[in-house]
Formats: C-alpha cells, structure tokens, sequence
C-alpha cells in the first residue's frame, strides 16, 4: 500500500529543493485544485482583459498604434492559449474552465471590469495593469509547477514590451497639448488604485497564501509585491509628470520603500463580488461570442468528422 | 505629381485599410480562441499593406502628408474601397464569405501587381501577396468546412454568400483610374485577375457543396467614392480623435 503521508513527504522534499513537478509527478490533491484554479483564473483575466482594450482598437488615433494594440491584444489572446494549455496538463478541460467562468464559478481579475473610457486609458492600462501583472508574472516564472513555471517565461517577455507601449503612449501624452495632458492625468487618477487591488487582499486578509508559499506555487506575498510595484511607478510618474492619486504617498527613508494610502476595500470585495462598473457587460461579451461560435465549433467538427469517414472509405475501397 | 499614380494607390490602399478596420472588430469576440488570434492576424497583415501604400502615396504627393492623414482626414465621398470589403461583419460566416470573395481578387491582384512598371508598388505587392496567400488559404479552408459542416452552417454561409454575390462584379469593373494605370504599365489587368476568381470560386464552392449564386443586379460606386451608409460609421469611429483634436500628436 502506498503510503501517503512519505508521498506528500517526498513531494514537499522536490519542491524544497527547487525540483519543478511535472504533470505526471504523483502530486497532493490540493496541490492540483489550487493550481487548476489559479492557472485557469490567470487565463481567463487574459481573456477577458482582451476587451476593455478591444474597446479602443477601432477608434485608435494613428494606424501606428492601431496596429500596436492589435498585437497586443492578440499576445493576451495568446496568453489564454498557453495558460488553457498548461492547465489542461493537470487533467482539465479547456470548454470546461471555460464553463465555470460562464456561470461565474471562475473567477478573472477584477480590474478588467473597469471601462476604458479615453485614448489614455490604453497607455495606463499597458503601463499600469501590465506592470501591476509583471510584478506577479516574474515572480510565477520560478512557481514549482513545470508547465505554469514554463508559460510564464514565455508571457513575461511580452508583457514588459507590453508595459514600455503603454508607457509610451502616455509619454507622447506627457508632451503633447493641455487636453491630452489632462486626458493622461485623468486615465492615471482612475487606474491607479485598481491597479494597487490586482495584488489581492492584504497579507493577513489572504486565504490561500501560505500553503501557496509553502508548495512555492507563490513565492511573494501579496503586500511584497504590491510594495515593489508602487517602489518602481513611483519614479515612472515623476517622469510623465503627472500626480498619483494619493495624499500619503511618500518616501520612507527608515524603511527604504514608499509608504502609500489605505486601499479601498470595500470597493474591491464588491468589484470581486460582480458590482464593478463594468462585470455584467464583459461577461455578456464572453458569453455572447461563445454562444455564436457555438455552431461554427460544430461545423468543425462535424466536417472533420465527414473528412475521416471518407478517408476510411476510401481505403477500404483501395 | 504623378495622379493616376497617386489615386491607384489610394485605391489599394483603402480596401486594405476598410477590411482591415472590419476584421479589427473581431478581436476579443472571435468564436474561439483560436479563429479569434487567426482574425487579428488577417486584420493586422490589412492594415500593415494600407501603411505601406499611404506612406509611398504621401510621398508620391509630395504635399508634406503622413500615412495617418490620408487614412484618417478624408472624407467619406473620397475613400476609394469597394463596397464589398466596408459590408458588416454579420456572423463568422458573413465574414469568412466575405473574406473569401475578396481574398480570390486580392490574391491575383498583387501577384499581378509585382510586374508593375512601378518600383515601390512592385516590391509592396510582393510583399503583401505572401500574406494574402495565407489569407485565401484560411478563408477557402473555412468556405469548406462551414459549407460542408452541419446544416445549421451550410445555410448560414450559403445565405451569406447570396447577399454578398451583388458586391462582387465592382471588383473587376476598372475604374478611370484602373485603366489609365494599366495604360501606363503601373496596374493590373483586371481581366485576368477575373480569370483566377472565377475558377477560383468555382473550385471551393464545389468542393464546400455551395451553390455559386446568379448574377443578378450588381452594386458599384465604392471606385467612384460612392458608398453604402456603413462606411460612415466606420470612418466616424476611426477619425474620433484625429477630428476631436486636431493637429496632436499621439
Ligand atoms: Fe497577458
Ligand atoms: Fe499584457
């Protein structure tokens, strides 16, 4: 009889000593669950933050960045495949996960249910919420599971090209015309604390965080990284100019770190809960593309299906 | 200047630059992931070859313009695509039909536009026909499978096909511009690219089991800057904010 206690032994020894588990590797059942559903989360808020972007591609102001935020939001479609694909290796069903984000069982980051409502917000969302998502990817680039671990190296190169775009678009901002400049200050007032909420509850508020550092799925905390984030945009805003939204935000030179507001938390519980301004409209969107590609899926396959019995067929008659 | 060269120029440029626009809409909304990202390749290789064909006619011009004022300060009476390509999205098999019509002309177009006397248009032809290959492969390949997959499908595109059909003799019906170009030995003999459409459609309607619809009454006027109400609205969201604020920088 296989004993389970040295099994979880044995798996807590690979991770201990930075050995990444593989989809065949014997693994805790809990391991699994929590994996599947951060993966599957991470892919959905790929998928989803495809539209508050999407939003702007036709009205883009030159056929420079037009072309610019295609690409970009082709990678984030792109991110959803390799995340679908790295969460399948654990024995779940893409059209499955996708299910559970359909009937709300999943969830996506809260951030995407904020509209995008100026040319700005592009470049805040791109230097903002691909920042904030950069601090959490990097760090995942080392999480202990092999596929998870692999998919995010290959994200991470593009989201910090993703970042410089959209810090370049609120450059151009920066030196432009009195409105555009304040079509910048506006889009940075509006993203700056959802941006903070996308690291999650506070440390001591986080449910599923230790057993996470422990299995090294996470290897920073929430508050760490909300820290470094704020560490860094801090002097990027000095550069576009602009103001962040938040009177207690200054250095701290005991702690070597910016001390920053009070997060609003209410806020956030009741974004995550479906009360954000924006939860009804991009779920609708997603429900709505699938259920019209629904009989382009069945074409597929029904044609597919009509190939291999012909070909069949055709080598019986041969 | 040269203004046969320039207004053949535009006149290409803009039915990159209006299907382009449209499939742009797709993104985020494809059926699955998959035709989602294969879209948004469609639309960014459109909108590139429509960059391309405005930075040389604003240097054929020789004005001072940019690439960004041709595509976004015209007016609507002044763009030059066919109507076909400024038609809505409709459902995927509006516009994969829409894509194939167009694809069986575009690919042809610039395989012939490669002998072009002209340089520049030569070199951007051969570029963009490699693209456009891949093109009429996606969109031949969906032609079949939503003709021959469930009924459901079959009628879908089949219906598609039908309210397209009157859009697609402009195509080849050479404009002033068209023909002046051909004279000068710059454009494309638009006969012979009618010659490749036709077996073309000919061949995966067959093999998609869809009947090729009859040539009824056709629509034109998009070569002469007469539209359909559509392009408006497609201008109108593109040119917001080159119209809302003038003259910046973005
Ligand atoms: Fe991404
Ligand atoms: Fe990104």
């Amino acid at each position: 009889m296989v004993d389970i206690t040295s099994l979880e032994k044995k798996f807590q020894e690979r991770i201990d000593s930075e050995i990444k588990i593989e989809p065949k590797d014997w693994m805790p059942d809990a391991y699994r669950k929590t994996l599947i559903r951060q993966i599957s989360q991470h892919a959905h808020s790929e998928i989803v933050g495809m539209l508050p972007e999407g939003n702007w591609i036709t009205r883009a102001p030159s056929l420079r960045r037009k072309v610019a935020l295609l690409a970009k939001i082709q990678d984030e479609a792109g991110h959803g495949l390799y995340l679908y694909s790295a969460c399948e290796t654990l024995g779940v069903e893409r059209e499955d996960l996708i299910d559970q984000l359909h009937s709300g069982k999943a969830k996506y980051s809260s951030i995407f249910n904020y509209p995008s409502t100026t040319w700005a917000d592009i470049g805040a969302i791109g230097w903002l919420v691909d920042g904030a998502a950069i601090m959490n990817q990097v760090m995942l680039c080392r999480t202990s599971y092999g596929p998870y671990s692999r998919a995010m190296v290959r994200i991470c190169k593009e989201e910090s090209f993703h970042q410089r775009q959209g810090y370049e678009i609120l450059l151009t901002l920066s030196r432009g015309s009195e409105e555009q400049k304040a079509m910048l200050q506006d889009a940075v007032n509006r993203w700056w604390w959802p941006s903070l909420m996308m690291f999650g509850p506070n440390d001591k508020d986080s449910t599923h965080s230790a057993q996470s550092m422990k299995w090294k799925i996470k290897r920073k905390s929430n508050d760490e990284l909300r820290q470094q984030f704020v560490d860094i945009t801090v002097g990027q805003a000095k550069v576009l100019g602009i103001t962040l939204p938040d009177p207690d935000l200054k250095w701290n030179e005991e702690r070597g770190h910016y001390d920053f507001g009070e997060i609003d938390w209410e806020e956030f519980w009741n974004v995550v809960k479906g009360n954000g301004p924006c939860n009804r409209e991009r779920m609708a969107a997603r429900k709505k593309a699938a259920a019209e590609g629904q009989w382009v899926k069945d074409a597929a396959i029904a044609y597919a299906e009509k190939q291999r019995k012909r070909k069949t067929e055709t080598s019986r008659v041969a | 200047m040269n203004q046969t060269l320039l207004n053949y120029i535009l006149q290409i440029a803009d039915n990159s630059l209006i299907l382009g626009s449209r499939i742009s809409e797709w993104c985020g909304h494809g059926p699955v992931l998959e035709q989602d990202i294969a879209l948004t390749n469609i639309a960014l290789d459109l909108i590139g070859q429509a960059r391309s064909l405005f930075q040389y006619a604003a240097e054929v011009e020789g004005q001072g313009r940019t690439e960004d004022d041709l595509a976004y300060l015209r007016i609507a009476r002044e763009y030059r695509n066919v109507l076909l390509v400024e038609q809505p999205n409709g459902h995927f098999g509006t516009t994969i039909a829409r894509q194939f019509l167009f694809d069986a002309y575009h690919y042809p177009f610039y395989k012939a536009l490669m002998n072009s006397k002209d340089e520049t248009l030569a070199a951007i032809a051969e570029k963009s026909l490699k693209e456009v290959t891949y093109h009429l492969r996606f969109s031949s390949e969906w032609m079949i499978r939503l003709g021959d997959g469930t009924d459901e499908s079959h009628e879908k595109v089949q219906n598609a096909l039908y309210d397209l059909w009157p859009y697609t003799s402009e195509l080849f019906v050479p404009s002033e511009t068209d023909n002046s170009a051909l004279e000068m030995g710059i454009g494309v003999d638009l006969s012979e690219v009618k010659n490749f459409w036709n077996e073309k459609v000919d061949e995966i309607l067959k093999i998609a089991t869809l009947e090729k619809p009859q040539d009824g009454w056709m629509q034109s006027g998009g070569k002469q800057g007469k539209h359909s109400e559509h392009l408006g609205f497609i201008l109108a969201e593109m040119q917001y904010l080159q119209r809302t604020y003038p003259g910046q920088e973005w």
